[in-house]
């Protein structure tokens, strides 16, 4: 638990500013499914990752290449968008 | 440094202000008695006397969500409203004030609804008493005007950013056209100066968040530093109030003594009120009588210790309210309890000129000589105390 | 201090005619006020406005209960609204009309026919500020020039100046 901080020593009216948030571990939330792609399939319409609510599709320049576990919380809305069912959900592994 | 006086109504001498301010983005939404500023700014702007970006609203609730969006992305941002109008808005208000945003906001003050009524008083200013907004208040078209030039640079200073609300008596002063002396252009916007804020919302390289939610750990925190930031406005008015006297020759503070020394009897009040007190004032110390008057030109922050200091050896204080708390005290007479605390000060409070009801030197006589009752002018016994 | 009020009907120009007024007393080097009173802003409904006059600064920020001179553009108002409500005991009417009705005897009334000495200019206003005036022995050249400096910019400056002297020659 990180030590709460005095008014005073607090950015004016709450501002965030880069680097004051701890790296978010929404992935630790997931209960049990977890996507996964089959590249071959897809068709890199980028849906997924305009739809992904945590910014979990990773991207190479603007190209698809796949899930950042540390963030996915495993909603499924990925699978559920994409056209061509490149998307699974399955077992988590715990990877 | 000044042009010659000319007839403005208080309306007309804020839209000047304005003009010389030249602000960025301007929200907006009319209503009476607020509406010749805008009007007036508008004007201004077709003219190409003016630059800033006008945006009409639905609403003041959108007025005010889009000054601050306005003013923390970097821009200058003045708005303008009255009495419902500032009722819709008082949640955003209360949101500017959080986010530390400067906007700065010209109010007509007229009496909240209902019944309906468009006349003066001051229960739209008390509805947002504790939104961490700074409210000055304008004794005359000239002052209004010249406040309205100070308050981006109250607002803007980095130890306060806070809204700041200038206020003018509703049809009193911004429809009532007086004697107003006007700085010179240029002498306005060296005074006003660039606007500065700490974090532009569209500083692409240093991103911030801004608004962000705050749990029981730590909204408390960050709303002491609204109050911190009202304290320090204070010293920082008292700083631009001093450099405005040194362009225009005319100097306000935040609590204005007139004829207090060696007064027995002081009224306290705030706004147009301030300028016929003066009056009877005058008249009563001819006839021998100790009376003075205490003005309040900042009603927040408070000057709570000013306050007290200028009436602790005073035998009797009666604070004028133009707005009333049902079931409770008049706000000004609450605070002036609240900073008279302790002391032996007899204070009295008196209501009167609510929905525009005219307040005449008599009256105020009256007070003085103690012959008003404590709801001056009210028809009819008021209700037992 | 003097202390003027106008009765007219919204739209008659009585709220420009205050501030003229005022205007022109303050280029004299007086303090002035100039304020109507808002009641149904409607064309046509009776509305009253004020101006003050004074050698120091006016200060005070009420309605005048007790004016010095009650100027009527409007003759019909006579019969809908007290005109003459706490007129200054030596106060002094000056109404738009030909001669005084049997309704204000008593009373110090000035007449002047504004309405056909303005004629097709429909200047009423203009030229009851000349004669207001001559009523207060004040310079007509300050008036005419403040009507110039608040009308100019739309009506043709002698038009403007006629209808303010008309008036004043009425009463001097």
């Amino acid at each position: 638990m990180p030590e709460l901080t005095a008014w005073r020593e607090l950015p004016l009216g709450g501002v965030v500013r880069p680097g004051d948030t701890a790296p978010p571990h929404t992935g630790g939330w997931r209960t049990g499914l977890k996507p996964v792609v089959r590249l071959e399939s897809c068709v890199n319409c980028l849906l997924c990752w305009l739809y992904c609510p945590d910014s979990a599709v990773q991207l190479d320049g603007t190209t698809f290449v796949g899930f950042d576990y540390d963030v996915c919380k495993g909603c499924e809305l990925c699978a559920v968008v994409c056209p061509v069912d490149a998307i699974a959900m399955v077992e988590d592994d715990g990877d | 440094m000044a042009t010659e006086a000319r007839i403005l109504t208080g309306g007309q001498a804020v839209a000047e202000a304005m003009r010389q301010i030249d602000p960025d983005v301007v929200p907006m939404y009319p209503i009476t008695p607020q509406t010749p500023i805008i009007q007036g700014f508008a004007t201004f702007v077709a003219q190409g006397r003016a630059h800033g970006e006008l945006v009409d609203v639905e609403s003041e609730h959108s007025a005010m969500s889009a000054a601050i969006g306005a003013a923390l992305a970097g821009a200058r941002t003045i708005t303008a409203t009255s009495s419902q109008g500032l009722a819709l808005m008082a949640e955003v208000v209360y949101i500017a004030a959080s986010m530390r945003a400067p906007v700065v906001m010209a109010v007509g003050n007229r009496a909240l609804s209902g019944p309906i009524n468009i006349h003066c008083d001051h229960s739209d200013s008390m509805l947002v008493r504790d939104s961490g907004a700074i409210q000055l208040f304008a004794e005359n078209a000239q002052e209004a005007y010249d406040l309205m030039l100070i308050a981006p640079r109250l607002a803007e200073h980095p130890d306060v950013l806070l809204p700041v609300l200038i206020c003018q008596d509703g049809f009193t002063i911004t429809h009532s056209a007086e004697p107003v002396v006007l700085l010179e252009d240029d002498v306005a916007r060296e005074f006003v100066g660039e606007y500065r804020i700490p974090n532009s919302l569209l500083d692409v390289r240093y991103p911030t968040t801004q608004g962000p939610f705050a749990m029981p750990d730590y909204y408390f925190e960050l709303r002491h530093q609204q109050l911190a930031a009202m304290q320090a406005a204070l010293p920082v008015f008292e700083q631009m109030a001093s450099e405005f006297y040194a362009l225009s020759g005319r100097r306000y503070h935040s609590v204005e003594p007139y004829a207090l020394d060696g007064a027995d009897h002081a009224i306290v009040c705030l706004g147009s009120t301030g300028g016929t007190v003066k009056d009877v004032v005058d008249e009563l110390r001819a006839e021998g009588e100790a009376v003075g008057l205490l003005e309040l030109r900042s009603f927040r922050p408070l000057p709570r210790h000013d306050v007290r200091t200028a009436l602790d050896s005073i035998r009797t204080v009666s604070v004028l309210d133009r707005a009333d708390s049902p079931g409770g005290a008049p706000p000004l007479f609450a605070e002036l309890a609240a900073a008279l605390h302790g002391t032996e000060v007899d204070l009295r409070s008196f209501v009167y000129g609510l929905g525009g009801r005219d307040l005449h030197p008599e009256q105020i006589r009256a007070v003085f000589t103690e012959d008003s009752g404590a709801y001056i002018g009210l028809r009819g016994a008021p209700c037992p105390a | 201090m003097k202390e003027i009020r106008w009765h007219a009907r919204a739209g008659q120009g009585a709220k420009t005619a205050s501030q003229l007024y005022a205007t022109a007393r303050l280029h004299e080097g007086q303090s002035v006020q100039a304020f109507p009173e808002y009641g149904p802003e409607r064309r046509g409904a009776p509305l009253r406005a004020y101006t003050r006059i004074d050698d120091k600064p006016i200060r005070r920020h009420d309605a005048i209960m007790h004016p010095d001179v009650v100027v009527v553009l409007e003759p019909s108002l006579l019969h809908e609204v007290d005109v003459t409500e706490g007129l200054a005991p030596d106060g002094i009417v000056l109404l738009n009309a030909d001669t005084a009705p049997a309704s204000l005897a008593g009373l110090d009334v000035r007449c002047v026919p504004a309405a056909r000495i303005a004629g097709d200019s429909k200047f009423v206003n203009l030229v009851l500020v000349g004669a207001l005036a001559a009523v207060l022995h004040d310079p007509v050249d300050a008036v005419a020039d403040a009507a110039i400096e608040l009308l100019g910019g739309k009506v043709a400056h002698d038009e403007i100046r006629t209808a303010v002297e008309k008036g004043y020659a009425c009463l001097s």
